[in-house]
């Protein structure tokens, strides 16, 4: 595939980090050469300085043939021009633009294909805090993904000694749950994947993912650990961007404490936000954080722009008696270094925010893409197309399936049409993935591949043969 | 010696991909029977399975190259290659000395075009296809080859093979990757290489005569199947056709890159290096061709013309061929001729020098110096087709023609404190260090390098691989910087 990139920013660079290894052709395009020359001289991809927005600049950079174009460069202005020229003037046919502004973001119109012809926006802000936000909502997993328009999830949980299921082979989470279905997808050790089967024993300390359907999960998760009691207060670590839009989520369910330094900000951040104690200060001031108690707090989520200041104030909040602390970490070599240890959960923005773009990436009719691990992992919702003739997964029990080694199916969302007129209302079922299970055309497949030098392989393996066409 | 490990696998794997190389004279070899099969077999042989032997025992240890191991690799290979090529000319000519076959087998892979050898006409055949074979494999290189068709280097590649394209500015990219981009530089140095050799075998050469040339003048190499080189035709047409071929060698293959996949001979225009190239070459012509005609060498302004033309694009180019001994003409001639073959040549082209991109960035900077004593408060940037070249690339030039002269001058004095005259020192240095090939007095184009001692040829051979590499690459290893933990 033809990528070109606008903007060699942190999404922009680390969007190219992960497809370059691909099999795609890529070209990122920045005004700054210097930022240019080091990402170039780790990636095989071609770079072009000039303005994004600028018509010359997109010619240079190959938008005639490009088959994917992706306006992440700082400004949403520029994002929008460039998305629009590629309509155009170039004929690009997959546009998509990361939109910061509210205010663009509330008038959806505006990216319609007689406009600004943007087929997706993203905001990785707003990604970022549908995240957090899941967190908080399951404090004792370590990531929720949401598969099927909510109707499945993959859960990474630690499993801690205490949890029922610790201890034991896999095949006995049938006797503990009869209830609930649910699969296990992947097991973490060490930072080393095992593929379970069904005498796979659950350590304690390994990061467990599984797949169940959304209304179950909190039962799951108390199989592998003790379970916590439930958020209520919520301290929040910088109020940029990413910290308003948090507030603003979760100011109506628990009690949201913001510390922002720059004391401006903190004034229109109290202004806008209703049930919020809006704090001026430093994220790392000792004093500030005691006299908050910030030892009475269920959740601190450290989310400055400062990846030293957010990895400082959650080790502080820790030693100081929060209970679970999250910091926002950008820097990929820190987030290893942190993960694991004081702090409980490190979030990379890159690595949360590039799913959606990889959905667009991934060949065969992909729906949505999870990034896992710092990009080591990936959890995808593909379509299963064509029938027992011309798809090699449609018509088989998923043990016939060819998974190549790494790579499984989680869970598989059947839609039963209600009625016979096209506009009937559908209604979704879950099949958690069972040996004998036997995959129907348009199924939603669930698959979790823990080494990304498979992906090509399952993207084959979800690709209509010729004798469909 | 973790990188010995780390580069072994990589080099194993060209090894073993140079023995297919070798098909081509072997073949030749056993279709006319010329008595060189058995040398060509036998280095085959040892190519491949020294190459698979080390590759067996390496492989587990393939990993992503760092730059550093990315120079050692360069390094390795071209050394190493030279050494593998002498194979098949230690093997057909025993009585070769090893220093003589080393020296050959550089000054082909690195296009220069020098030689020790005499009665080339008498060589077998394959022999002197197997010479120029290894001209045409050094002149887009080797490593660029090996990245278009073994896509194994991944980033790697591209830092790698900035060891051997050579200019100033290595940044442009023609295609988003590097196995591309090499791909689309060897298409389009096959397909010129072969639109010459028909041309010179329609024009009167023989099918093998011409596939020879015209490996030795697409890579501006300059080796020939004869002692008179291409004076032996005495064809004005063939000679025109390899001035044609040779000046389109000389441009860079960038260019002709995008003229082909646009089919749009406007980059030819827009090309500023290209221009200059043409500008200087008809000067020089012009110049030289009246110059002869006032000496009385030649009668006619015609052949004044034919013979100041095909010398000046052939020694400015860095090929090598001669039509006359141009060591007797006026004295400003052959040095002007040799001293074009310092810096014609365009950054990306086959050619040796320091590259008119180097030499134009050199005059603008030298400018600059001057406009700011007149006006000390100009903005003052260097620009290059009217865009700005940053200044860390003006550094780097300056450091790489200060560092080019430090060497010219030493190793004209090394030599010349080995007994050999001014002249004779100096034009091999210059000739070695630029790869043109010929130099002047003893080693000028009537006569040949056999005239050195060992320890002067393995000078040259050692200059001629400097100039190939650009300098740093080779003299980077000479570093203790490099070798710090």
């Amino acid at each position: 595939m033809r990528i070109v990139i606008l903007g060699a920013g942190r999404v922009g660079s680390s969007v190219a980090e992960n497809l370059v290894s691909e099999a795609n052709d890529i070209t990122v395009v920045d005004t700054d050469t210097e930022r240019l020359r080091k990402l170039q001289d780790r990636l095989d991809l071609r770079t072009v300085t000039g303005n994004a927005g600028h018509p010359e600049a997109l010619a240079r950079a190959g938008a005639r043939d490009a088959d994917l174009i992706l306006a992440v460069t700082q400004s949403d202005e520029t994002n929008l021009v460039a998305c629009k020229l590629a309509a155009t003037m170039f004929n690009v046919p997959t546009k998509i633009a990361r939109i910061r502004a509210a205010d663009y973001l509330s008038h959806p119109e505006i990216f319609a294909a007689d406009h600004f012809a943007v087929d997706t926006v993203i905001c990785p802000e707003q990604i970022l805090t549908d995240y957090i936000v899941k967190l908080i909502e399951f404090p004792e997993s370590l990531q929720v993904l949401e598969f099927a328009d909510g109707r499945v999830s993959l859960v990474g949980v630690r499993a801690f000694h205490g949890g029922p299921l610790v201890g034991q082979e896999l095949q006995t989470i049938r006797k503990h749950l009869p209830n609930l279905d649910t699969r296990v997808a992947a097991i973490f050790r060490q930072d080393s994947p095992i593929i379970p089967d069904a005498t796979t024993v659950i350590e304690a300390g390994d990061e467990v993912f599984f797949v169940a359907a959304t209304e179950n999960i909190r039962g799951v998760m108390r199989e592998l650990r003790r379970m916590d009691k439930p958020v209520k207060r919520v301290m929040v670590g910088g109020g940029g961007n990413i910290g308003r839009r948090l507030a603003q989520a979760l100011e109506k369910k628990y009690e949201v404490k913001v510390i922002e330094y720059d004391r401006k900000n903190a004034e229109s951040l109290a202004a806008d936000l209703g049930n919020t104690l809006v704090l001026a200060g430093d994220v790392t001031d000792e004093e500030l954080l005691k006299a908050e108690s910030i030892g009475e707090m269920d959740i601190y989520c450290a989310l400055t722009n400062d990846d030293e200041n957010n990895i400082m104030s959650s080790l502080l909040a820790k030693r100081m008696g929060a209970r679970r602390v999250v910091a926002l970490i950008n820097r990929s070599s820190y987030v290893n270094l942190v993960q694991a240890g004081q702090i409980d959960i490190a979030i990379s923005p890159a690595q949360t925010t590039i799913g959606k773009l990889l959905a667009h990436v991934r060949q065969g009719d992909c729906v949505a893409v999870h990034s896992l691990r710092r990009g080591a992992a990936e959890a995808l919702e593909l379509v299963a197309h064509g029938d027992s003739k011309s798809s090699k997964v449609v018509g088989r029990r998923i043990e016939e399936i060819e998974l190549p080694k790494g790579a499984t199916i989680g869970a598989v969302v059947r839609s039963h049409r209600r009625g016979d007129d096209d506009s009937a209302r559908s209604e979704h079922e879950v099949l958690i993935a069972h040996h004998h299970l036997v995959i129907e055309p348009e199924d939603h497949v669930i698959v979790f591949v823990v080494n990304k030098r498979m992906m090509s392989k399952v993207e084959k393996l979800f690709q209509v043969g010729v004798g469909f066409l | 010696m973790s990188w010995l490990i780390a580069i072994a696998p990589v080099a194993a794997l060209i090894a073993m991909a140079m023995s297919l190389s070798h098909a081509l004279p072997l073949a030749v070899s056993l279709h006319l029977d010329d008595g060189a099969a058995m040398p060509f077999a036998i280095s085959m042989a040892l190519n491949f399975f020294t190459g698979a032997a080390i590759w067996l025992l390496t492989r587990r240890h393939k990993r992503e190259l760092s730059l550093r191991e990315g120079i050692l690799l360069v390094v390795s290979v071209w050394t190493g290659g030279a050494l593998f090529a002498t194979v098949p000319l230690l093997l057909a000519l025993p009585e070769l000395s090893f220093t003589d076959a080393y020296f050959e087998a550089v000054s082909g892979l690195t296009a220069t075009g020098a030689t020790v050898l005499t009665g080339l006409d008498h060589l077998p055949p394959s022999l002197n296809l197997w010479r120029a074979e290894l001209q045409w494999l050094g002149g887009m290189g080797v490593i660029v080859l090996v990245v278009a068709i073994l896509p194994m280097l991944g980033v790697g590649g591209r830092q790698i093979s900035r060891a051997e394209i050579p200019g100033p500015i290595k940044d442009e990219q023609l295609t988003p990757r590097i196995t591309q981009t090499a791909k689309g530089l060897w298409l389009v140095y096959a397909g010129l290489t072969a639109a010459c050799a028909l041309a010179y075998h329609f024009a009167g050469m023989s099918p093998l005569d011409a596939l020879i040339h015209a490996f030795t003048t697409l890579s501006l190499g300059g080796f020939s199947s004869y002692d008179a080189s291409f004076a032996h035709f005495d064809s004005p047409l063939l000679e025109a056709i390899a001035i044609l071929f040779m000046m389109l060698a000389g441009i860079n293959f960038a260019t002709h890159f995008l003229v082909w996949r646009t089919l749009n001979l406007r980059h030819y225009a827009t090309d500023t290096e290209a221009r200059y190239f043409v500008l200087v070459i008809a000067v020089s012509v012009a110049g030289i061709s009246a110059l002869l005609l006032g000496a009385g060498i030649y009668d006619g302004g015609w052949s004044a013309l034919r013979y100041a033309a095909f010398n000046i694009v052939s020694v400015g180019t860095t090929t090598g061929y001669a039509t006359a001994d141009y060591s007797q003409w006026p004295v400003f001639a052959p040095l002007w001729i040799l001293f074009l073959g310092t810096f014609l040549s365009c950054s990306g082209s086959t050619g040796g020098g320091i590259k008119m991109m180097r030499a134009m960035i050199l005059y603008r900077q030298v400018y600059r110096e001057i406009k700011g004593l007149a006006h000390p408060h100009a903005v003052n940037p260097v620009k290059i087709a009217g865009h700005v070249v940053a200044d860390n690339v003006v550094f780097a030039v300056l450091g790489f023609f200060f560092i080019w002269v430090v060497l010219l001058v030493s190793m004209t004095l090394l030599l010349g404190w080995t007994g050999l005259d001014a002249m004779t020192a100096f034009s091999a240095v210059v000739a070695s260090l630029n790869n043109i090939g010929p130099g002047l007095h003893r080693v000028g184009p009537a006569t040949n390098f056999a005239v050195l001692s060992d320890f002067q040829t393995w000078i040259c051979a050692f200059a001629m691989l400097l100039g190939r590499l650009e300098l740093f690459a080779l003299l980077v290893v000479f570093t203790p910087t490099f070798w710090r933990k």
